[in-house]
């Protein structure tokens, strides 16, 4: 049987399938098109116009406090703001509240993910305990860390360090607001991950263990892979939401002693410095960055599925 | 290499199911065994146990002697094969095969070495390269086997690892099974709701049903020595026929006539706890054209004239079917196999299967005169099911 398999298999194979393929892909691509479009039509016309008008105000000298200086200065703006000390310690800022929640937020989530999964009695009372502080709406939650951390009347302030003021402190602010996101957006990965733990077969894992796998072996060279693109999904959402960091910074520190990030900078000058150039201008490159995040994660994504390598037969 | 010893083995699930009561069951070094049962019987509960993927509740396991409960799969060493073929979809077929041989970090030429020789005897060394994703349903099949045939374990598993293939590849890969175990000699547990499969591959066969085992015997004692209602019934295709049978002096009343009972049957009936109210079973091939009958044979049996309701003519041999008015045989085991599809082959309640020689000149619609063979006659207790024809001799249970 298989001997005429292995003659039969590659000779018809190769030449004959590429065709066919192309012909059908292009239908499928074309079909794709389609369902997206009404959907992809309406995200245009609602993003698309803003998106313009700040980069048109971004190429202007623009500041309400002298509307008649305005003048379109092609990228001077740019200049200045990528030359600005401020934006850069907020941009580092904000990277380093990105990096330390998104990671520490994947590794507590994955963790919840799994006991969330394997717990059998009172599924429903943990899943619904796990997802409280997501509930919570942020600035709400923000405010009771900041009673918290605030010397005399907050509880955890007493508790941790009786004699300071953590919130004026660049270090244990910045500290609190990585915590207080952290404690916020965690449920929302663990979620995201159950969902990819349960992609993972049941077979696959008893398979893996009668192979001779330890608990770790099954986990990392059976279910990650196998989870990838939900990790990447989850990813994905965490770092470009973290990454726009504003109301909890807004609310526990106001930006002090150096603690404010992209968003942060870029509201104090649109709102309140009232200069349309300038802060369309940092509107603008935060809006940058986050399209190449997304673009590098895509990327990845592209090899995530499994067997999508080569994958004819799907 | 090693023998598998299952003593008053139980398994009650967390949520107080009793899946298999107090199993004994002795498997011989090298031994090819076939669970075999309706669905929900406890055959993949079994399997687990001996894998070490379920916690066993009461008794004991040894495998080769050594007492084994408590001891993970990875340190049974036994490979298993799993229906749904459980390959790992982000590695090749060359490392899914690898895979076991890793963990147990073996040396790397060793591992390529095994891996081609498993892939060689598999036919499988074109693909090596692939992802399963890419492979063909026979292809992923031989994988799941190549991996556990590279570890030369001392046990395979195999949890019905050909029923997600279709029919014509179904019965080549159950020959390729069949002569790779030969070759290997690994004792192999093997769990299939066909009984086909059951039939033509094991050296011996466990019928379950209800979480307890009914018989265990190589396939002829299971097909000529059914120890009851059911194994009769799940066991054989087109499935034995059954009639009501009452016991009336000297005869045996049933809807196709009064049998005389004589040899071996009235051993059965003469203890004086046999049943007056019960069930005949007979098997198609037991019956013939009584044209074609011989002399001598014809003494042996009875006669009996019947409209044909239909004719099958396979070739070799035709199949006949009669419609039988009357009594129909009523038990609990009967309703239990009509009611599981997948396994026995049971016909409609009022229809007799028969199997007569392809000379035969039966006609659809014309009557037939058709001789059953009393010698081949099984008459069971429709109470318990059991097999009274057997007491007086050495039943194997
Ligand atoms: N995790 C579980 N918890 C509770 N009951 C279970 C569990 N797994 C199986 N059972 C029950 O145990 C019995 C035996 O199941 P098992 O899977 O062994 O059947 P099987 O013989 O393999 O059937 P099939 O041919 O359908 O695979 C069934 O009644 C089933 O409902
Ligand atoms: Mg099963």
């Amino acid at each position: 049987m298989s001997v005429q398999e292995k003659v039969r298999i590659p000779a018809q194979r190769t030449p004959k399938k590429k065709v066919a393929l192309s012909e059908g892909k292009k239908q499928e691509r074309k079909l794709g098109w389609l369902l997206c479009a009404p959907a992809a039509i309406v995200m245009v016309a609602v993003t698309a116009y803003p998106i313009i008008y700040s980069v048109w105000l971004s190429l202007q000298r623009y500041d309400l406090k002298f509307p008649e200086d305005r003048e379109f200065i092609g990228l001077t703006n740019y200049v200045t703001v990528l030359s600005n000390n401020y934006w850069w310690t907020a941009f580092g800022v904000t990277a380093l509240i990105t990096v330390i929640s998104v990671t520490v937020e994947l590794i507590l989530g994955m963790g919840l993910a799994l006991i969330m999964h394997k717990t059998l009695v009172g599924r429903g009372l943990v899943r619904t305990s796990a997802l409280i502080p997501y509930g919570i709406v942020t600035v709400v939650a923000a405010f009771s860390w900041r009673y918290a951390w605030t010397p005399g009347t907050g509880y955890l302030a007493n508790l941790v360090s009786p004699d300071g003021a953590p919130l004026t402190e660049r270090a244990s602010a910045l500290a609190i607001i990585i915590f207080a996101e952290i404690w916020k957006t965690t449920p929302f990965m663990a979620l995201l991950l159950m969902a990819g733990l349960a992609l993972v077969p049941d077979d696959l894992l008893k398979a893996a263990s009668m192979d001779g796998a330890s608990w770790w072996q099954r986990f990392t060279k059976v279910m990650l892979p196998v989870m990838k693109p939900a990790i990447l999904v989850a990813l994905l959402f965490r770092t470009l939401d973290a990454f726009r960091i504003f109301d909890n910074i807004y609310v526990l520190s106001a930006g002090a002693n150096e603690t404010s990030s992209v968003s942060m900078i870029a509201y104090n000058n649109l709102m309140k410095g009232l200069n349309l150039g300038i802060g369309s201008t940092m509107s603008v490159l935060i809006f940058l960055t986050v399209a190449i995040i997304a673009f590098i994660f895509v990327k990845l994504f592209g090899t995530a599925a499994p067997g999508s390598d080569d994958g004819e037969r799907r | 290499m090693a023998d598998i010893v299952l003593d008053k083995v139980s398994k009650k699930y967390p949520d107080g199911t009793v899946a298999v009561h107090d199993i004994d069951l002795e498997i011989a070094d090298g031994e090819f065994i076939i669970l075999v049962g309706p669905s929900g019987c406890g055959k993949s509960t079994t399997l687990n146990m001996i894998a070490g993927l379920e916690d066993i509740s009461s008794g004991e396991l040894r495998i080769a002697g050594e007492r084994v409960n408590d001891k993970a799969p990875k340190d049974r060493d036994i490979a298993m094969v799993f229906q749904s073929y459980a390959l790992y979809p982000n590695m090749t077929v060359r490392e899914n095969m690898a895979f076991p041989l890793r963990l147990a970090k073996l040396d790397k030429k060793v591992i390529d070495e095994k891996v081609g020789e498993a892939a060689r005897v598999l036919e499988l060394t074109d693909y090596l390269d692939r992802k399963p994703a890419n492979l063909s349903g026979g292809q992923r099949q031989r994988v799941a086997m190549g991996r556990a045939i590279v570890r030369s374990p001392k046990a395979f598993l195999m949890d019905e690892p050909l029923s997600n293939l279709d029919a014509k590849l179904r019965v080549q890969m159950r020959t390729q099974v069949s002569r790779l175990q030969k070759q290997l000699g690994t004792t192999t547990v093997y769990v299939t709701h066909d009984q086909t499969e059951a039939m033509t591959l094991g050296d011996r066969v466990v019928v379950m049903r209800g979480g307890y085992i009914q018989q265990v015997g190589d396939p002829q004692t299971l097909y000529d020595r059914p120890v009851n209602l059911f194994v009769a019934g799940f066991i054989g295709s087109p499935a034995m026929n059954f009639l009501a049978a009452t016991v009336e002096e000297d005869k045996l009343r049933t809807a196709l006539g009064d049998l005389p009972i004589g040899g071996r049957t009235r051993a059965a009936l003469s203890g004086a706890d046999a049943p007056r109210q019960l069930i005949l079973g007979i098997r198609p091939e037991h019956f013939e054209d009584a044209s074609l009958v011989e002399d001598h044979q014809r003494a042996k049996g009875y006669e009996f004239t019947a409209p044909v309701d239909l004719v099958e003519s396979m070739g070799s041999d035709k199949y006949v079917y009669f419609t039988v008015e009357g009594e129909h045989a009523s038990s609990a085991d009967l309703e239990d196999l009509a009611a599981d599809a997948g396994g026995a082959d049971l016909p409609p309640q009022d229809s007799l299967v028969t199997r007569l020689s392809a000379e035969s000149r039966v006609r659809d619609g014309a009557d037939a005169k058709v001789w059953m063979n009393l010698d081949k006659i099984h008459l069971f207790d429709p109470s318990d099911g059991r097999n009274i024809t057997l007491t007086d001799e050495k039943a194997e249970v």
